[in-house]
């Protein structure tokens, strides 16, 4: 039951161009849609009831997004796909875009039908220059095809897709900060409400979804709500893409059903590197805690299951850690990551994070002191909750995930000022 | 509603935008601003600030963001926002060839410490330093979205994964 969804065409020898597309069927439920005159309500309905989840991080049910959009609004409405990928661990979306872009483009295009939408916009990170060139000729062939631009198919709807390269800024991910990003300015979020829905782009709706959600809608479409949610478990609809790292032999890409054991998906990955023991895993992205290995291999891959065991599946990105690894060390850089990438907004934000890196870093070099554990959480429970976007409980999420499981490593630092891994 | 969408269009408009930058340029960027809605040229502003870096030998002096921003009808203030927030751009002159290398945590576990030490013997500089031939500038980066080929690192616009010291030396030795 793998590669159903957004890989079931990676057999294929260039999945990317239009011809091979269009030999799995591609395009043929946009089609349907435009010519049967299937109705904007039908289209999101059947999202719905497939029980499609945001795969960027949050979860959230996109018909259920798709169906905030008021389709009469004096402002023009968007579709905004988010290709920033910037999570550490993340790496699935490049696949999407160098693989299977129209399988995107059909996605992007259903959705501006439901919304009734006058463009999409297609959020790339900057450094991702090969997978946008390919994004970019896939979007010159649907054009060439009539698939995209005015009257497409006949249908009357007119709607183009563009992309947006960004410049190398994670907080750009975060979906209102994206749209400030589009619209010319600093990658800094917006305050909600109001939310996307309402006000995004331009001032107009806008439904924002990670490049995964949307490339899944032609297939559950074509297949129907009740296949796609066969494929996974209760609460978890469909298949998943997993992007294993870290300490495995075959790290990569593996779109699997939604609730595999972890142990499976792990030795999908080839197991354990060079031998090495597994110390734990991070399960949905450098945000979520970490999980540690006699748990993890227990555990199944959905959101329930994850978030039972106190973190989260987020973007679908497994960093398998292995005991030769030092958790101080691995947290400081995590926590240098989300100082040097908050945009400086919000003081918790910006002052917190800069406290956790300097306290983990002196935790590290064997400068710790004993107050420095219950301070991390002190600055910790005074970022979370209280910033204008995410990013401030992302930096705080990893830092109380190590210290509920590894809390004797710290303590170690802070006693013998040197790695327990090492020793 | 507090919150309003608004371009931050100059006072003081340019009238004569063609002495700006060379026709192929403004040709560059026009495309671009193609892709926005009307009034809204200035989404077109880190598009246009990437195709001078390139065109200036991979950085952005204070001239050419003044530029892009008669270019755009932006005050320059914004266009210096824009600039100095994102990483990719570069404010100062940098090397032939910008080697980035990532440290973040997947490649940090499959060895990148191992990868930068080596950069940094073979290059004689420090993460953020440039070699004084100006071939190289070394700058550490976040996570690439490419952790699956950990170690890794980007030169220019392209990608080199599963890093190891004598691959390293291959890919540094192939440039000019
Ligand atoms: C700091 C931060 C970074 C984020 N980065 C990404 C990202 O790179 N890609 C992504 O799809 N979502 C990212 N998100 C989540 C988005 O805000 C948003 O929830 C998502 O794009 C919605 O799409 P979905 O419902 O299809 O998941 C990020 C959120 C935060 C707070
Ligand atoms: S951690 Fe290095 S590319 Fe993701």
């Amino acid at each position: 039951m793998a590669n159903e969804v957004c890989f079931r065409n990676m057999d294929l020898d260039q999945p990317w161009l239009l011809e091979q597309y269009k030999s799995r069927g591609g395009y043929e439920v946009l089609t349907k849609i435009l010519t049967e005159k299937m109705t904007q309500d039908e289209v999101i309905e059947l999202v719905k009831e497939s029980g499609l989840r945001g795969r960027g991080g949050a979860g959230f049910p996109a018909g259920l997004k798709w169906s905030f959009i008021n389709r009469n609004s004096e402002a023009s409405r968007y579709v905004v796909c988010n290709s920033d990928e910037g999570e550490p661990g993340t790496f699935k979306d490049r696949d999407i875009l160098r693989y299977n872009p129209h399988q995107l483009i059909e996605g992007m295009i259903i959705c501006g039908f439901a919304i009734d939408a006058a463009a999409g916009y297609n959020y790339i990170r900057g450094e991702f220059w090969e997978p946008y060139l390919r994004f970019e000729a896939a979007l010159e062939e649907a054009r060439a095809a009539g698939l995209l631009g005015e009257d497409i198919l006949g249908s009357g709807f007119n709607y183009d897709v563009h992309v947006h390269l960004g410049a190398g800024a994670y907080v750009c991910g975060e979906e209102s900060a994206l749209l400030e990003s589009i619209e010319g300015k600093k990658g800094q979020p917006r305050f909600k409400p109001p939310f996307p829905a309402h006000y995004g782009l331009y001032g107009g709706p806008t439904v924002i979804n990670n490049t995964e959600t949307l490339s899944s809608v032609p297939v559950l479409l074509k297949n129907g709500g009740d296949w796609f949610k066969g494929l996974g478990v209760e609460n978890s609809a469909g298949t998943k893409l997993f992007a294993v790292s870290g300490a495995v032999k075959n790290p990569g890409v593996f779109e699997v059903p939604m609730g595999i054991p972890f142990s499976e998906l792990l030795e999908l990955a080839g197991g354990m590197k060079d031998g090495k023991k597994l110390k734990a895993v991070i399960p949905g992205g450098c945000s979520a805690p970490v999980i540690p290995a006699d748990e993890i291999m227990e555990l199944n891959m959905d959101y329930d299951s994850i978030a039972k065991a106190g973190s989260m599946l987020g973007s679908g990105a497994v960093v398998v850690i292995d005991d030769s690894v030092c958790m101080v060390k691995l947290l400081e850089r995590m926590s240098y990551f989300y100082h040097e990438e908050s945009c400086g907004q919000c003081t918790p934000c910006r002052e917190g994070t800069g406290w956790l890196y300097r306290i983990v870093s002196r935790i590290e070099r064997g400068e710790g002191r004993q107050e420095d554990l219950d301070l991390l959480t002190s600055v910790g429970k005074n970022i979370a909750g209280r910033t204008v976007c995410a990013l401030g409980d992302a930096a705080v999420m990893p830092v109380n995930g190590m210290l509920k499981h590894f809390r004797d490593e710290f303590q170690y630092h802070i006693d013998n000022k040197k790695c327990l891994a090492d020793s | 509603m507090g919150f309003k969408s608004e371009p931050m269009t100059t006072m003081t408009p340019l009238e004569d935008k063609n002495s700006l930058f060379t026709p192929e340029i403004r040709s560059q960027i026009d495309k671009w601003i193609g892709k926005y809605p009307a009034g809204w040229k200035q989404s077109a502003v880190m598009a246009a600030l990437s195709i001078m870096q390139d065109e200036n030998g991979g950085w952005l002096s204070r001239e050419i963001m003044d530029d892009v921003a008669a270019y755009l009808d932006m005050p320059p203030i914004a266009v210096y926002e824009v600039a100095t927030f994102y990483s990719m751009y570069e404010l100062e002159p940098v090397g032939r060839h910008k080697v980035c290398v990532c440290t973040n945590i997947s490649c940090m576990i499959n060895g990148s410490d191992k990868i930068v030490d080596h950069l940094e013997g073979k290059l004689g500089v420090k993460l953020g330093q440039t070699t004084e031939d100006n071939r190289f500038t070394l700058k550490e980066v976040e996570c690439l979205g490419a952790c699956g080929g950990a170690p890794m690192m980007q030169i220019g616009k392209q990608y080199y994964e599963n890093l190891a010291p004598e691959k390293v030396d291959e890919i540094l030795d192939g440039l000019e």
